[in-house]
């Protein structure tokens, strides 16, 4: 292992120069083409040189094309909020129902725990679509079709069983011992809650909501199905675009990289928990 | 007295919102077993009864599902197979814990953290027949006019590429964890006795990586036999019904044919599948997780 001859090393080099341009060549060239005009884009052969413009982006957030056959609405920057306002709110229940039931979980053994703790665990592996049809039937006569709040109920498939088992190791890893001193010096239950065991265990309660809002970010298919057309997130919307008459590939390419540059950044931010929460807590980084 | 009541009430006060959202999941998913077992059909309402076992009987003659089953296990055996091969290279390339090494299987992250359905518009473009960087590509190498996603014979390869560019970094981090967790001794104690570096990967480090790769593949295929974003973004299932696996076929038929008793029992054979695989799945995670929380 130590001693690697010059061969080895050149070959490791170059394996791994292959496996980074094959990871990362997509992403390299569609933010290339987002700063490309369609002439650009559609030359052959594909140039590295060119002069990159903004108008891309422009056409996004302003929400207009104007075009020779006349002016386009996009309605990206929709997309873009609604994505926000869906991963946000979805976390931020999932917090709030799943840390205190993480908590239960991890500090009383109790049959009904185990039975809930397992069942969604179990839903988080099953085919969405099996629960997501027949809602949608549901969502229809409840009136909940066209609202964020059916959607981020629905969400909470993703979030919560996350949060709850990541949550639920970092909970086991704190010692009783230290919450029943605090208890015995006279404090109750719900203060020592909040003063020893969330502070104690909130770097890992943090990377849990982080990877929800990733993957509630990046899904797709709850949205697809039971989203109405105004409250679709920029998986569904930027799908929408490929078909839609009008629009240009370098437009395209500018929806993709708004899309994937905050779940990308925050991946970057909390990579040193990725480990751990893509496993469900199986496998620590 | 109260205090006890209080305390062993606490447990359950504390779980109830997370029971709640279980039974919001249980309802729709009786909802579904229910619906499996009628003649349902949004376009023909007055024809709507139970049927029981109709719809999957059916199956057994119904060659759209055989296809179905077929094209579902070629893409997970595929694309887990070959995920598990590239991650497993990736990370012992990666292996030693070096500067270098950790910025790159970080870079590595990337595609696993961009949206699969984003990731398949991606390859879209760059697989567009016009301008595709990847068709020009395959043109300088003889291959004119490749239609990739649109060609039945290469609509496969091209969604297999996607999901090996989203998911290998997955195996691969996955398998890396594995590998620095490994005791060190035995590697030492071989390296002192000169023994070969093949036979102290196929005898050491193989074998005791292996529930990682157990847990990292019944992970992936899980997730992979369900697969939706990917093949409904690039080709709806399409060509013709190349690409039609379980959930996109069962999609299909609730909002095209709005045939709801079989898209139901559809879903229901592929549940069938994954929870068998997720049983499996449990126990060695369990295992996996208890060794973890040891450890740290």
């Amino acid at each position: 292992m130590d001693h690697q001859s010059t061969l080895e090393r050149v070959v490791r080099g170059v394996l791994i120069a292959l496996v980074l341009l094959f990871f990362m060549f997509p992403i390299v060239w569609i933010l290339m083409m987002s700063f490309q005009t369609n002439e650009q884009i559609l030359r052959i052969p594909p140039s590295l040189a060119f002069e990159p413009t903004l108008e891309n982006y422009q056409a996004l957030i302003t929400g207009r094309l104007e075009t020779q056959a006349g002016t386009l609405d996009i309605r990206f920057m929709s997309n873009l909020w609604n994505s926000l306002v869906l991963s946000v709110c979805s976390v931020a229940l999932a917090l709030v129902l799943g840390v205190p039931a993480a908590y239960a979980f991890a500090r009383f053994r109790f049959r009904l725990g185990e039975d809930i703790a397992f069942t969604l665990l179990s839903f988080r592996f099953a085919p969405p679509l099996l629960v997501l049809l027949p809602l949608t039937l549901y969502f229809q006569e409840l009136g909940l079709a066209d609202t964020y709040i059916g959607l981020i109920w629905v969400y909470q498939l993703i979030c919560l069983p996350l949060i709850l088992w990541i949550v639920r190791g970092y909970f086991e890893d704190v010692s009783p011992d230290i919450e029943h001193a605090y208890r015995t010096a006279g404090h109750g239950w719900l203060t020592t809650f909040r003063r020893i065991s969330i502070p104690l265990t909130a770097p890992g309660i943090a990377a849990a909501g982080l990877l929800a809002f990733i993957f509630a970010w990046n899904n797709f298919i709850f949205a697809l199905v039971l989203a109405s057309a105004d409250k679709q997130p920029v998986t569904v919307g930027a799908l929408a675009f490929v078909t839609a008459s009008g629009i240009q590939y370098g437009q395209i390419a500018a929806a993709i990289v708004l899309s994937i540059t905050p779940t990308l950044a925050l991946a970057l931010y909390a990579q040193r928990y990725l480990v751990e929460g893509l496993s469900l807590g199986a496998v620590k980084g | 007295m109260r205090d006890a009541f209080r305390r062993r009430a606490l447990p359950y006060l504390l779980s109830l919102p997370a029971l709640l959202v279980c039974i919001g999941i249980l309802i729709p998913f009786g909802t579904a077993i229910y619906y499996s077992l009628q003649r349902y059909r949004l376009n023909l309402p007055h024809l709507r009864k139970m049927n029981w076992g109709e719809n999957y009987l059916k199956f057994l003659t119904d060659s759209e599902f055989w296809n179905t089953l077929q094209v579902s296990l070629a893409y997970t055996g595929l694309t887990v197979g070959l995920e598990l091969l590239l991650g497993l290279g990736i990370a012992l390339l990666l292996q030693r814990s070096t500067r270098f090494n950790n910025f790159v299987s970080i870079l590595l992250l990337l595609p696993l953290m961009t949206a699969p359905a984003l990731a398949a518009l991606m390859w879209k473009l760059m697989t567009n027949p016009n301008f595709g960087i990847l068709s020009y590509a395959a043109s300088l190498v003889g291959f004119e006019d490749m239609k990739w996603a649109s060609d039945p014979s290469t609509a496969l390869l091209t969604v297999l590429l996607v999901d090996i560019w989203v998911y290998t970094p997955f195996m691969m981090i996955l398998l890396l964890a594995g590998l620095r967790s490994l005791p060190r001794q035995p590697f030492e104690a071989a390296a002192l006795d000169g023994v070969p570096r093949t036979f102290v990967f196929f005898r050491i480090t193989l074998p005791m990586l292996t529930p990682y790769i157990i847990t990292a593949s019944l992970f992936r295929l899980l997730d992979s036999i369900q697969q939706f974003d990917i093949i409904y973004a690039m080709t709806q299932g399409g060509p013709g019904d190349t690409l039609m696996v379980f959930q996109v076929e069962a999609y299909l038929q609730f909002f095209q044919a709005t045939n709801i008793g079989k898209s139901a029992a559809l879903l229901l054979v592929l549940w069938v599948i994954t929870f068998i695989l997720s049983n499996l799945f449990v126990k060695q995670w369990l295992r996996l997780r208890e060794q973890a929380q040891g450890a740290g």
